[in-house]
């Protein structure tokens, strides 16, 4: 339990830090940096949940994907000129005061309803543990349901992709 | 030490649904709005996870697939979006594109 303890709060600073690295930074390539902190961070979260092919999928397709395009285009769009300029608009004050006040409605919800799941959390632990020997792993699980109840989703998500794609092409083309 | 519960995700999740909150609202870099996309995007799939976790039901996984898919699309056609943007314009600051505006 102690070793869960500390692995959690280790990569809940990674994702905290490098989110917050992200979106403070001058530099946009140290941004896309922090950012790849930040999604390591939550790809070890979900390793602690016993979700690894989220894991996987995590590591591949957003650092090795994601940020890949996200540093193609810092590359291919110059950004020397904007990085000496004002990094904050006029409206952070306002934007500000509007988070926190979200941010205090958010954990005054949390502190109310800690209970709630901490009796179900304890609760099902013991379940976890007795079933873990005979359950198979995640991903056959999640293929499992992926393939017979959310057979249609599935498909729309491909098409989904198909569509962006190809309008990224005609996006990023010169003439079409 | 408490032993970790589903609330310390809940919360972890609502911190960073706040971080990327304020990188969208306060950044002036469109690039930068993107990441921070990227980041609230994350802090769902972290609460996913974690109820999905705590019901011992496997869904809610499978609909951190769907939002990743989606945050796949958005950063695809998003940056498509910028880079036609700044072949017309010159610019990748939010506020320098106020064309729509009164």
């Amino acid at each position: 339990m102690l070793i869960d303890t500390f692995f959690f709060y280790t990569f809940a600073l990674l994702t905290l830090g490098g989110g917050l690295l992200t979106i403070t930074r001058r530099n946009a390539v140290h941004s896309a940096l922090s950012l790849i902190v930040s999604l390591l961070g939550v790809a070890g979260l979900y390793l602690m949940q016993q979700a690894e092919f989220l894991f996987a999928v995590q590591i591949v397709l957003y650092v090795g994907g994601i940020m890949v395009l996200f540093l193609f285009v810092i590359m291919l769009v110059n950004l020397d000129q904007s990085a000496r300029e004002r990094q904050f608009n006029g409206q952070w004050m306002v934007a500000l005061v509007a988070v926190a006040a979200v941010g205090a409605e958010i954990s005054w919800f949390l502190y109310r309803g800690q209970g709630a799941f901490r009796l179900a959390d304890s609760a099902g632990g013991v379940s976890a543990a007795a079933s873990a020997v005979t359950m198979p792993g995640n991903t056959e699980v999640l293929a499992d349901v992926l393939f017979q109840e959310y057979l249609l989703p599935f498909e729309i998500a491909s098409v989904l992709l198909l569509v962006a794609v190809v309008g990224a092409v005609v996006m990023a083309k010169k003439r079409i | 030490m408490y032993p970790v519960t589903t609330v310390h995700y809940l919360a972890l999740s609502a911190a960073l649904l706040l971080i990327g909150t304020v990188g969208v609202l306060t950044r002036r870099s469109i690039v930068i709005i993107l990441m921070s996309i990227e980041l609230i995007l994350n802090a769902v799939n972290i609460n996913l996870v974690a109820f999905s976790r705590q019901a011992h039901a496997v869904h809610g996984q499978i609909f951190a697939i769907f939002v990743i898919v989606d945050a796949v699309a958005e950063a695809a056609v998003g940056l498509g979006i910028l880079i036609a943007l700044f072949r017309n314009k010159e610019t990748v600051l939010a506020d320098e594109i106020d064309l729509l505006k009164w």
